[in-house]
């Protein structure tokens, strides 16, 4: 049964800086990097050293407590480096591509002929189950598990996302063989969200052997956190996977062909990048391919993902394994008097969610912002204003607070298993108190992840 | 803008030379983030945040108390003019009167309040935190005018130690600050702060001298209405009282006795409107406040019989005292209040129920929208408890629905 569900609250930040719909096809960059902290809690086994020869596809590293989970190089080459931090946690391993990619040799898959079992197995051994992520604790999925449904989002309506509709143009075959590989992994639906207004891709509307929601109202209505709540919500004990729809297509696409082909469409966005457009590069690429020339270098915070829930990165860092968008914004490390630019200036230009700023009604149609916290660290004292932007049945201040004092059994009542941190970017945006909330999130999720599951 | 800059940043580099000095950090710091938004950016999370913080949201209360501060001026110059039968003033020096009165309020509120909240903040080496910047304004306006500046000071220290710091500090209180201040002058010092002598500037001088303008009682209009209910009533009747001016259009004006900035509707709806537009109070629990004690005062009415008092129309009862100032400035406080949206309506409701309740009832309380709201502040999180025990329940019963 397909749903329609309307979103009331949340927020659509409008700031300056989104991609037009053209592409351009980077050529092959001299490094890519496959990065463990991508994956949220993965401990990693490494397989290879350094100077070892790859091929797109062959395994690097798996889980070291989830063997069976395997993570491939995107190109070929020779391993150059394995970078580390603090503990030798590894950090990066960085590849020398090729001139030219050449791949592990692989069969295409009949993915009609395939039962749950050998699935799964094609996945896994593939390098492509991590590409599918599970609700609670929104981690790369256990292959053990059941999900009682599969949640894909049409589109992305997170500032300056990239459109679903153009990263997925004339790819209906990959996508429609990704979701048939999905349904093999669950007696539920393969859940589709689509926007309920406005153009949708064929890829989309075309999409067979899925239940395709509409959806309609402001960011995060995007996200899979709230769709999930309103379609199928997620009681403790049950399990949702989510998978990227542009993740879809690469896992139909290597099924289809046999080989990792991890090339993927990649927005440039932000007020401080210039050519904003659509760059198609290789999972683990180096930024700066797409970067070079195309921004502004001087005091810019360069993020891969969005300005809400994306990471930070050095301008030859390397693009997240599941971001399709990379965002160049201004740092606001300056001070500002507080008349004139500060806490107390009339505000007819500074974003905000709050009707203290006039820009709330009187505004321009997109804003400039920069990285500045605006304010500082304090306890909580405003209330309602999560509630404001938070799309969930549930209580997200008591939920935080709940996570502070580490109170396990208030976590679980209070609905820790639907949320993930994403799911508290707005409220994080838009808090009075500058309390990082999806921090706090996190760790509530940790706790837990070790304690309860 | 730079020159400003320089200071602040020579400063901070000569405390940090030695840790003797930097202990006085916060204090430098306090100042210069009034001054400047710091240059803090963020660190991991969302990388862009709303332009609101804790300061601007503070300072947009205390805008909205400034015409209930202004007409609290004028009127301790008007109600000591009114009383004196020896002087003769104008409009400019009633208020000019009222300032240098008023003006000593607010330097001691804020005098004792910060200190307190310096030395919590050097002991416990963090920023200054805003909190007290309203509660500081806001107690001035609701002491009566003739109060000693010392028992503002002592009870300013025990309202921000006892009230707030001892519990975490800003955002950590169970009671209202302000109202924690006035209860413990209230209990304290109950001759200050009640009966028919302090709410006149001077008034307790002029009975002395004898220049007191015959028939001028320094009663507030509840303290003529409570005496209602005892043996030498004020007026013989409601309707002596009402037409001796306190018709419902003068109860409106508030040209009256009273604390220092609650009497005047005007100017606390000017406020009101000022926080609703911004969206800094919340428009639930005022309203349901509003309600509650409509409600009550509704329900008096029902009940009068010959109790002159609780004959007062329901509506003119709400005009009196510091109901519609507890109403817009003291209920409305985020912190003590509810949190959540269903629980801030039984709050307000609670609150404003209570508040006319212990009002006309008893009769050793001509005012009791202090009391009232401390009480709703404790019952706040039970409030919450309950709210949130149902959403609990309701999503547990999904499990069993499907």
């Amino acid at each position: 049964m397909s749903k329609s569900i309307k979103i009331r609250k949340g927020l659509d930040i409008r700031i300056k800086g989104d991609a037009e719909r053209s592409s351009t096809e980077v050529p092959l960059s001299s490094t890519y990097a496959i990065k463990p902290t991508d994956f949220h809690g993965l401990i990693p086994k490494l397989l290879k050293r350094v100077g070892d020869p790859v091929k797109a596809g062959t395994i690097i590293f798996q889980d070291k407590y989830r063997e069976d989970i395997k993570y491939v190089s995107p190109v070929s080459g020779k391993i150059q480096e394995v970078k580390r931090g603090a503990k030798r946690k590894i950090l990066e391993v960085i590849i020398e591509a090729d001139k030219e990619i050449s791949y592990e040799a692989g069969n295409p898959v009949d993915v009609a002929s395939l039962d749950r079992e050998t699935a799964k197995e094609a996945l896994l051994a593939s390098g492509l189950w991590p590409f599918i992520k599970m609700r609670p604790i929104d981690v790369v999925a256990n292959y053990t598990d059941t999900p009682k449904s599969i949640f894909i989002s049409g589109f992305d309506s997170s500032p300056l996302a990239p459109d679903y509709d153009y990263l997925l143009y004339t790819r209906d075959k990959e996508f429609q063989a990704g979701i048939d590989v999905l349904n093999k992994l669950t007696d539920g639906n393969v859940n589709l969200q689509l926007r309920a207004k406005g153009g949708t891709d064929a890829a989309f509307t075309q999409a067979k052997k899925v239940v395709a929601n509409k959806v309609s109202g402001p960011h995060p209505s995007g996200n899979v956190g709230p769709q999930i709540h309103q379609i199928d919500p997620i009681n403790k004990g049950e399990v949702v996977w989510t998978v990227n729809a542009q993740d879809v297509a690469i896992i139909g696409r290597c099924l289809l062909t046999g080989r990792y082909d991890a090339s993927k469409l990649v927005a440039l966005t932000g007020s401080e990048a210039t050519n904003r457009k659509y760059y198609k590069v290789i999972i683990g690429a180096n930024a700066s391919d797409v970067l070079n020339g195309n921004c502004n270098t001087d005091n810019v915070r360069y993020i891969s993902g969005n300005v809400l829930t994306g990471s930070q990165i050095e301008s030859d860092g390397y693009i997240g394994f599941y971001d399709s968008q990379l965002t160049v914004v201004p740092e606001g490390n300056e001070h500002k008097f507080f008349l004139t630019k500060g806490w107390l200036e009339p505000g007819f230009k500074k974003l905000s969610n709050n009707s203290a700023y006039p820009s709330k009604i009187f505004g321009p149609k997109k804003f400039d912002v920069d990285t500045n916290l605006n304010g500082e660290e304090r306890a909580f004292v405003v209330t309602g204003e999560y509630e404001k932007v938070f799309p969930f049945d549930i209580y997200p201040v008591h939920l935080i607070k709940s996570v502070m004092v580490n109170d396990i059994d208030s976590m679980e009542k209070l609905g820790i298993y639907e949320v993930a941190p994403e799911d508290f970017a707005l409220c994080e945006f838009v808090c009075t108190s500058k309390i990082n909330s999806q921090e706090i999130v996190r760790e509530g999720l940790d706790v837990i992840h070790k304690e309860c599951m | 803008m730079k020159f400003l800059r320089n200071i602040f940043d020579n400063a901070h580099a000569k405390l940090n030379k030695s840790e003797k000095t930097k202990k006085l950090f916060p204090l430098v710091d306090s100042v210069d983030t009034l001054m400047f938004t710091p240059n803090h950016t963020t660190t991991g999370g969302a990388h862009i945040r709303d332009g609101i913080d804790l300061k601007r949201t503070m300072m947009f209360v205390i805008l909205a108390l400034i015409p209930c501060l202004l007409f609290g001026m004028y009127n301790v110059g008007l109600q000591h003019d009114l009383a004196n039968s020896t002087v003769e003033w104008s409009g400019v020096d009633q208020f000019l009167y009222g300032l240098m009165k008023v003006l000593p309020f607010i330097v001691v509120s804020y005098a004792a309040g910060l200190g307190v909240e310096f030395i919590f903040a050097i002991k416990n080496g963090h920023a200054v935190q805003e909190g007290y910047l309203v509660s500081g304004m806001l107690i001035p306006l609701i002491m009566p005018i003739d109060t000693p500046l010392w028992m503002v000071a002592v009870s300013v220290v025990f309202a921000v130690v006892i009230g707030k710091e001892v519990f975490g500090g800003t955002g950590m209180n169970i009671l209202n600050v302000a109202l924690t201040a006035r209860a413990f002058l209230f209990f304290a010092h109950p001759t200050s702060m009640s009966g028919n002598n302090v709410w006149i500037s001077g008034f307790k001088e002029l009975k002395g001298s004898g220049n007191l303008v015959d028939g001028v009682s320094g009663a507030t209009p509840l303290g003529d209405l409570a005496s209602f209910t005892q043996d030498q009533p004020a007026y013989s009747s409601l309707n002596e009282f009402i037409d001796k001016g306190h018709s419902f259009v003068e109860a409106m004006w508030g040209l009256y006795p009273g604390s220092i900035g609650e009497s005047s509707v005007f100017p606390i709806m000017l406020g009101a409107i000022f926080l609703l537009i911004t969206g800094i109070a919340s428009w639930r629990v005022m309203t349901s406040f509003f309600v509650g004690g409509l409600v009550m005062a509704l329900i008096m009415n029902q009940f009068a019989g010959e109790n002159a008092y609780m004959q007062l129309p329901a509506i003119h009862q709400l005009m009196y005292g510091g109901f519609l100032f507890g109403m817009v400035f003291m209920i409305t406080d985020p912190v003590t209040a509810a949190q959540t949206s269903k629980g801030k309506y039984f709050y307000g409701f609670l609150a404003g129920f209570l508040g006319i309740l212990i009002r006309v009832v008893n009769p050793a309380y001509p005012e009791g929208i202090m009391l009232a709201i401390l009480i709703a502040n404790v019952f706040a999180p039970l409030i919450d408890h309950m709210v949130i025990s149902t959403n609990i329940k309701r999503r547990l019963k999904r499990v069993k629905t499907a």
